[in-house]
Order: structure tokens, then sequence, then C-alpha cells
């Protein structure tokens, strides 16, 4: 059969795979990010779980907070989509269940970061 | 699972190939436990991530909404689950810095594995039970 890839696409062409490092790369870079980021997010939210309503907004409608904040929650929800990706591929064998369920995790990771980061950022912008 | 080797194939008939042993019949070193749970925090983590949302968003939407939350992390069961999210924090993360030592090529001699295997369990439990003990003393309970 015909293939129709030039010679430089073949040498660069990762077969199978697709994607060489990429995903191994991007899991191990949130991880040293998460290394700073969940220390400070422990602390914060053993300091301000049991605080009142009024108290959490104002600690996360200083920039030197919310900041921190953000990172952790798109640090986080990547990390975790990675992660929740790897098990999926190892534990699902039937390809119909592994796509829906691969679907489901970017769509439920998206959709928490985003939850997360926009009550952040009305906190943030409305103290 | 001892018959397993012999057990019919599609035709019916034994097959009589060696086969690896089923998982449940290995012993548990620590650093399978420990790789197990790894995961499995992992996974925990993930559940907690929707804790977060639901404490951020309350934050944001108001004391009502609030409040409805507050109740829910005062109640023994929320405490539980907090402890939980917690010591999962301290885990992955502990574990998490082993496997980027592994990355680079350290700690993969076998007593060296199995000794930080076994820091990351102790670390974990005492920074997870220290940091829980203090947050209680500061604000006599979590979510109170």
């Amino acid at each position: 059969m015909t293939r129709l890839n030039t010679p430089l696409s073949k040498i660069e062409g990762l077969g199978s795979s697709k994607s060489g490092t990429h995903h191994f790369w991007h899991q191990r870079m949130t991880a040293v990010a998460l290394i700073p980021l969940s220390i400070w997010f422990a602390a914060s939210a053993l300091a301000y779980v049991g605080a009142d309503q009024g108290a959490v907004a104002a600690y996360f409608a200083e920039p030197i907070n919310a900041v921190p904040m953000f990172l952790f929650i798109v640090a986080s929800t990547y990390h975790m989509s990675l992660g929740l990706q790897v098990i999926i591929e190892d534990y699902i064998h039937n390809e119909g269940q592994k796509i829906a369920l691969l679907l489901l995790n970017r769509f439920a990771a998206w959709a928490i970061g985003s939850a997360s980061a926009f009550a952040l950022i009305r906190m943030a912008l409305h103290p | 699972m001892a018959d397993a080797p012999n057990s019919p194939g599609p035709s019916g008939r034994p097959l009589g190939r060696p086969l690896s042993p089923h998982l449940q019949i290995y012993r548990w070193p620590i650093t399978m436990a420990a790789s197990i749970t790894h995961r499995a925090t992992g996974v925990a983590l993930a559940g907690g991530t929707l804790f977060l949302s639901w404490w951020l968003m309350a934050a944001a939407s108001g004391p009502d909404a609030y409040a409805v939350f507050a109740a829910a992390a005062a109640h023994p069961l929320g405490q539980i689950v907090l402890f939980g999210f917690l010591w999962s924090i301290c885990f992955h993360l502990l574990n998490g810095i082993r496997h980027l030592a592994w990355d680079v090529g350290y700690g993969f001699k076998v007593p060296t594995a199995k000794m930080t295997a076994a820091l990351v369990y102790a670390g974990s439990l005492i920074l997870a039970g220290g940091a829980f003990v203090i947050g209680m003393m500061v604000r006599g309970g979590l979510g109170t």
C-alpha cells in the first residue's frame, strides 16, 4: 500500500503512540509545581475551612492568596486529568467505554476547574 | 488458583500452559502497598476536588450557601472526609517526591525503596495528624 506521508514525517513519526513523552512530561511539570502549591493550599484550607464566609471571601480577595489558589486549581485539575487518564487506560479494555470515559474525564476536569476558578475570581474581584 | 494452568481452553481441553499467579496470592511488600496507595490517594484527591469546588462556590455565593457547607464540614463525617483529604494530600505529595527522585535516577536499590516507602507512610501520618491537631487547637475544631 502506498504511504502518503513524507520521509520527514516518517522519521519524525512516533508510530502508534501518537505523542511521545508529552503526557509524562506534563504530569511531572504539574507535580513539581504542586509541591509548593499543595503545601500552601493545605495550610490555607486548615486555617480557613472553619472560618465564616466573610473571612474566607476576604482571604481570597487578597491577590497574594488569589493567585496561588488560581495556580493550584489549574495545576491540580490538569494533574488530576492526566492521572485519571492513565488509570482509565490501564483498566478499561473495551474501546468504546474507554473513549467515553476519557472524554468524561476531560470534561469533568474542565467543569471542576472552571467552577472553582470562577468562584475564586468572583471573590477576588468583588471583595 | 492452583489449577489455573490446567483450566479448560476454548476447545474445552486443559491448556497446560504456565501462567503467572493471580495478584491475590502475592505477599504485599511495602513498596507494592505504597504504589497502590499512591494511585488510591490520587483517586481520592480527584474526589476531593469536588469538595474544594463546593467550598469555593459556597464562599463566593454568600453566607446562606456557606452555612450549608460549614454544617457539612463540622459534622463528624465531614471531619473524617477532611482528615482523609488532608492525609491523601500528604501521602501523594511525599510519595510524589519519591517518584520524582526515581525519575532522575535515585532511590532504586531495594532496601532504599523499602525505607523510603516506610518513611512516606510514617511521614504522611505524622504530617496529616499534626496539621489536623494544630487546626483543631487554633479553631477548636476544623469546620467549627
